[in-house]
This record gives structure tokens, sequence and C-alpha cells, in this order.
């Protein structure tokens, strides 16, 4: 998790608290730190606290409690306008009085910067988001995704050093959308910025992001690069929040070199790594992905438990294959299989047997 | 589908030309919008138009003068006015069959009133006048002219004879130039005397007048409309109530609170009296005069005010705001240059509103304005309900109505009316 104490630390969450009515806690005791140059993302269903985090860093909110610093300074009493940070909004809040190049160079007027200085450094940013033309136009005359790039690069062009972004890509569509995640990763990344960035569209936290914290009931769940948050989820809200998931529920019967046999309710065994179990006796919910689910009887693995299972549904997908199959009285269940030329389409009311290595079955929190 | 013809229109399906084609289709359309809106559009015609159309063509209308007496107007027509003499036989002969017609049917007086307005003591020559010519013998009675000045000398005034020739014709600019303050003098318009001059005063006192009422309207107004905005919406609902209160309450009601509230023995001077800020013989005169007149008429007017303000500032996400901070504005230039700009339209739908409604506002400055604080509205009053001078009351409302609109188009050209949002 993380480590508060970090000395390299750029951004640093120290114990934080956040309570708007002075009952509930919205934000429960958050610690993060992140190194200068490092793209997070906040990633969490609505009402995680994701967004009140960024708001209080970017000083539009204030904490309840606990310290937020930047650069090794506690700005608890910085007003937002003397913080320094880039931020990007959800419906991009471009001014709709003023063209875009008044647009961009409105945080450099008001940093009293001289004209020719101004104009040089708004046509850079301009063209930086591949938008030089559009400098006499204004907002509304714009796409979604013109005026997405355009709040980008005013968030950029007096150089701040942490950007932050709410959901900028939400009111795109999915094309534009995931060009613009491509776009924006290459320019944090060319530029050297930290960036925290608040989605609750877990695609884009995975594709974009150096870390990814996930958020849920005021806290961070898992904080950890994208590879690992999907391959090993810390508990079972990020098991089932991250990607596609099985859930199978049962009670450990014994924990033997690193593999822990379980049984499941209706008395099936099955092999689990356990992550969130440590005797015997325990209750807990295994979670396992689609595509790690094996019923091609050579490719099975040596030993291993299997389950039997009924196919109910078999749906083409283009790519992939997605079966659903009834396995241990559940019948929401997945496999997903690659469209290869020797796959097997399984059809429905034929019986197989499944099964899968034991590290990519997980045994998590009940 | 369709098709085109050589010439280069196209045709629907059966062959028509499209357009024709189309207005044929949207024509039932049409006539059921037209059908729809009829009850209403009758209404305002009946109520609304023809009233206002008649009113502004009385401004002009003189045709009392030629249908009363047109024999005296055709026998007229070659007197010289600046002879210095009163017409001859002839006129008189015409003045005598005219009147005797317009005794009888009592219309001699009327003619008489119409011409008093333009040169005062004509009423009265006309109206001892017409008493004796209904005992005469037009025929036979002649010469006249000794026998009308014998009545009243004044028949004999080239300038009466000078009046009525002037106004002979069917139509005149009389009512305009008195309205400006003019008058017809023996080479075309001339200024009245100095003594007589009250329009172009009560002109410049409303606009000067409407626009401090506009002005300290915007100014009680924005703050109101910013906190509205920017509540929750169940406090907002509350206040909102508030706002709209004075308009379940009398009009007349909320003047004469003005009345209790600013007059000499009133709430404020009794409270300043009280407190030893103000002499007992020195309070202030706060009602009866201009002041007042503002007082009240802001109070009045507010919500004309708040109400488009509110509407186009709960339209300006607070987003703005923050990415004006984000960017580094300080609270002030955030508001200045982010928030003010895009809240002018709430501000320009408001000071229409209200300047417009001010302009032509009566019965706060009847009641509280005194002789300093009437509006140029109450001598339009004054004229349809105590002098009668119709006319001249239309040309007032007239020239008030082209202010309006020459306002109106000035506000389009600066600030353009696409700018304005009143909901």
């Amino acid at each position: 998790m993380a480590d508060a104490s970090n000395h390299d630390a750029f951004v640093e969450f120290e114990r934080v608290q956040k309570s708007y009515d002075g009952e509930n806690l919205v934000v429960k005791d958050l610690n993060l730190s992140m190194p200068k140059g490092e793209f997070l993302t906040m990633l969490g269903p609505s009402g995680s606290g994701k967004t009140t985090c960024l708001m209080m860093l970017a000083g539009f909110e204030t904490a309840t409690h606990g310290d937020i610093r930047l650069g090794g300074t506690s700005i608890n009493n910085i007003p937002p306008h003397k913080r320094g940070i880039g931020m990007v909004f959800q419906n991009y809040a471009l001014f709709p009085h003023m063209t875009i190049a008044e647009n961009l160079s409105f945080p450099l007027e008001v940093r009293k910067m001289g004209k020719s200085e101004r104009e040089e450094k708004v046509m850079r940013a301009l063209d930086m988001v591949e938008m030089g033309a559009f400098g006499g136009r204004r907002p509304a005359q714009l796409s979604g995704g013109q005026q997405q790039r355009i709040a980008l690069a005013r968030a950029l062009v007096f150089e701040p050093e942490l950007v932050l972004m709410d959901e900028p890509l939400g009111a795109l569509d999915k094309q534009l959308r995931e060009k613009m995640q491509f776009e924006i990763t290459h320019l944090a990344h060319r530029l050297g910025i930290t960036v925290v960035y608040v989605t609750h569209d877990q695609t884009e936290a995975l594709t974009m992001s150096d870390r990814v914290a996930v958020f849920e009931d005021g806290r961070i769940q898992q904080l950890a690069p994208p590879d690992k948050l999907y391959e090993e989820p810390q508990n079972s809200f990020v098991a089932q929040f991250i990607g596609e998931n099985n859930t199978l529920e049962g009670v450990v019967k014994e924990i033997n070199g690193g593999v822990a046999l379980v049984q499941l309710d209706n008395g099936d065994l099955i092999d689990a790594k356990p992550v969130n179990v440590s005797q015997p006796g325990e209750r807990t919910r295994v979670s396992i992905r689609p595509e790690r689910v094996e019923f091609n009887k050579e490719r099975m693995p040596e030993g291993a438990h299997t389950l039997k299972a009924e196919v109910m549904e078999f749906i083409y997908m283009g790519d992939i294959f997605r079966t659903r199959l009834r396995v241990a009285g559940k019948d929401d269940f997945f496999v997903k299989t690659r469209n290869a030329p020797d796959q097997v389409r399984l059809t429905p009311g034929q019986e197989i047997e499944i099964g899968w290595l034991a590290e990519d079955c997980r045994a998590l929190d009940a | 589908m369709s098709d085109t013809t050589q010439n280069g229109s196209v045709l629907a399906a059966d062959g028509t030309p499209l357009k024709r084609s189309l207005a044929r289709a949207l024509r039932r359309q049409k006539i059921r919008a037209l059908l729809l809106i009829a009850p209403l559009l009758l209404f305002v015609m009946l109520t609304f138009i023809m009233p206002i159309g008649d009113m502004l063509f009385r401004s002009v209308e003189n045709d009392i003068v030629s249908k009363t007496l047109p024999r005296t107007v055709v026998a007229l027509r070659d007197w010289d006015a600046n002879s210095g003499e009163a017409p001859g036989e002839e006129v008189f002969t015409a003045l005598a069959a005219d009147l005797q017609i317009a005794a009888e049917a009592k219309l001699h007086t009327r003619v008489g009133s119409r011409l008093n307005y333009e040169t005062p003591g004509i009423s009265s020559l006309f109206r001892k006048a017409g008493r004796k010519v209904k005992k005469w013998d037009v025929e036979n009675d002649g010469p006249f002219k000794e026998q009308f000045l014998k009545i009243h000398k004044g028949w004999g005034d080239p300038d009466v004879w000078r009046t009525i020739q002037t106004y002979s014709p069917k139509f005149t600019n009389g009512y305009f130039l008195n309205a400006a303050d003019l008058q017809k003098g023996a080479d075309g318009p001339e200024w009245r005397p100095e003594d007589e001059q009250i329009y172009w005063l009560l002109f410049k006192r409303t606009m000067f007048m409407s626009m401090v009422i506009t002005i300290s309207c915007i100014v009680l107004a924005y703050p109101v409309a910013w906190i509205l905005a920017n509540l929750p919406a169940r406090s907002a609902n509350l206040l909102m109530i508030l706002v709209l209160l004075p308009f379940w309450t009398s009009l007349l009601v909320r003047t004469s609170a003005w009345k209790v509230m600013l007059q000499q023995q009133g709430v404020i001077n009794e409270t300043l009296v009280w407190l030893g800020l103000v002499a007992d013989d020195a309070r202030l005169v706060m009602i009866n005069n201009q002041f007042g007149t503002i007082v009240a008429m802001t109070h009045i007017l507010l919500p004309f005010m708040i109400l488009p303000m509110y509407s186009v500032m709960q339209t300006i996400k607070p987003t703005y705001l923050r990415a004006a901070k984000s960017l580094g504005a300080t609270n002030w230039t955030a508001f200045w240059r982010v928030y003010f700009p895009q809240s002018i339209p709430g501000i320009g739908a408001g000071s229409i509103l209200v300047f417009i409604l001010s302009i032509g506002y009566y019965i706060t400055p009847e009641l509280v304005g005194g002789t300093k604080g009437v509006f140029i509205s109450n001598r339009i009053a004054f004229h349809i309900s105590s002098s009668l001078n119709w006319g001249l009351a239309a040309a007032l409302g007239a020239i008030l109505l082209a202010v309006v609109l020459v306002l109106y188009w000035a506000y389009d050209k600066i600030v353009g009316i696409d700018n304005v949002k009143l909901g």
C-alpha cells in the first residue's frame, strides 16, 4: 500500500479525511504518495470519494483532517489559484465568451506575462495539441474532441508540474476516447508532468496509468500498476471492479505449499492461491478470470482439481467467444476463448470439465 | 424519388415541382397553426393594436376645423395672415353660415376648444358667437363683420384668424410641435416662451430618472440573483418566493408604504431624530421629490431585474469559476473576467425591462413624485383625463414610443438583442 513517508514523494496525502455534513466521512483515512512524473489514476464507482480527493488536491475542498503536501510543503492553507496546479474539467469548462486563444492566454495574463511571450506560449500550446489553426474560434464552434484538446492545452500552457484531470473523456464517443487516451498519455510522458487522473472507466485507467488507485467507500482498496491490479487483485471488490471476473464461494479446507484447497458450497473441491485467507475453516470468495479457465483436457494443468460444467449459452463476439456455464449450481460463470482456427465452439447443453492453474484462482475475502 | 428537370428544378415523385409539393404539404400545418392563434390574434388586434393605432392617428388628426367650418376654411384660403388686418366680409358671411349649422348641432364649442389649445381665448369667442348666430337669418341679415365684432372684439384680431387658417388642413403637426415645446409662428415653428416649456424638461427628467432607477436596480439585484443562483434548490426557492412576494401585494399599498416610510413625520425621519442624527427642525425631505420616486420605483421594479439575471446566472456553471481559479486567477479576477461577462445578457434583459417599464410608469410618480418627481406619463394622463387634449396626449405618447424604439435599436446595435435572455 501507499508509503506516506516516502522522501521522493511529489504529491502526498497523509491520513486525510473529509466530511461534508459532520456525520459521514466521504474520504476515510487516505494515504497516498506519488513520485514526480507519475501518471496516477483514481478509479472507482461514483460516490467512492475519488473526485473529492481530486478537489482537495486542487484546493476547491478543504480536508477535514490530515495533511496534503505538494513538493514537500503542506498546501492545506494555500488557495487554489496559488497552487499552480493545472486542471482539466469534466465538461472542459472553456470560457464561452472568449476565443480559444484568449482562453489559453488567460492563465498567462493573470500571471502578468508580457504580450509577445504570451502569444508565443499560446501558439506553442496550440501546436502541441494540433489545434494551431483554431485560435480565433469560440469554444462553441468546436467539436467535443477539439474542445477536449483545448482544455488540455489550457491546463498545460502555464507549465504546471502537476495536472489534474476529472473524467476529461467522459463526454466523448468511444473511438475518440481511445484516441485521446493515447494522446494524453504520450503528452504527459513527453512533457514529464505528474498527472492525477480521475475516472470510473476501468479500461481507461488500465491503458493510461503508471499506477491505479481503486477507490471504494472512501478508502483506497488497492494501489498498483495496471497489470498487477488485474492479475493480482488484493480483495474481492477490486477483483469484481476491474475486468470481468467469476466468483465462487466456499470454505478453506487446507493450505499447503502456497496452494489452498477450497471446498465450494456444493461440496466440490478446487485449488486456489491464498491471498486474504490464512487458515483452514475461513470462508472465502475465489476469483478467476474468464480467459484463464481451461476446458480443453489436453491443456489442463496436471493433477488439478476440475469442476463439472454445463454449457448454457454460446455468444459469438467476433474476436472472442464468450460461453456461459453452469458451475457449482450457479449459471453466471463465463469462459472467454480466442477466435482461433482450432478453437472449439461449445454448444448449449454440452457437459464439460473445467480447470485452471492454482495461481490464477485467488482466494480472497468473503 | 426526386428527379431533376432540364431547367434544374427538383421534381417530386408524381412529377410536380418539389417546391410546390412541399408548400402544399405544409399548407395544412400553417392553417392549423393560424387557427390556433386566431383568438389571441383577434384579441390583441381589438384591444391593443387598434387602440394604439387610433391613438397615434389622433396625434396628427385635425379634420374637426374643416368639417365644422367648411365654408370659412375655403373663404380664408386667400387671406394673407401677415396683412395685420382681419379678413373681409365674405369670410364672416361664411363663418355665420357655418356657425349656424354647427350651433344647431352644438359642435361650435368643440371647434372652439380645439382652437383654444393653440390660442387661448378662442373658446369663449366661439361660445358667445354660437349663441347669437342661432337667431340670425344668414341670407338677409348681412353684413356680418360688424355684428361679429359687436359680439366680441376678438373676432377682429388677425391672430385668431391666423390660428383658424393654420389649423384648417385635415392633418396637423401642431400637437407634435406642442409636445416638443414648439409653436407655429409667423415663419414656421418657433420655441415657445421659456416659461411655457415643460415637455422637454419632463422628457429629460423621465429619461434621467429611469436611468437612475435602472442602475440602482442593477446594483441591488446582482448580488441577490447571484445568491439565488448559487444556493441549493430548496433555499433558492424559498428566497425566490420572497423576491416574488411584492407581486402579490397591491402596487398602491407598496407605494403608500413608502409614503409612511419616507415622509417627514415618517418612520425613517422619526428614527433619525430619535437617534439624534438629524435635528427635529431639519428633517430630511425624502418624499414628493425625485428621491422618493427613485426609491419607490426601484423597489417596485426590482423583481423585473432579479428574474432575468437569475435565469441567466443559473446557466453559468460553477466549474467556470473553478477553472479560472485553477488557472491562477484570484477570486476577483475569476469573477470579473469569467463570471461577469457571462452574466451580461441577464443585466441587459433586466435593464431593458426595467427601463422601458419605468419610462412609462404612472402611479408611483403620481403618488410620491410631488411636482419635482413626475414623469412624462403623468402629463399624458393629465391631457387624457383633465384637459381632454387627446391629440397632445397622443403626440406625447408617440414620442415616448419612438424614444423607446430608438433605445431598443441602439441597444441591439451595441449589445445585440440576441444576447438578451429573459428565461
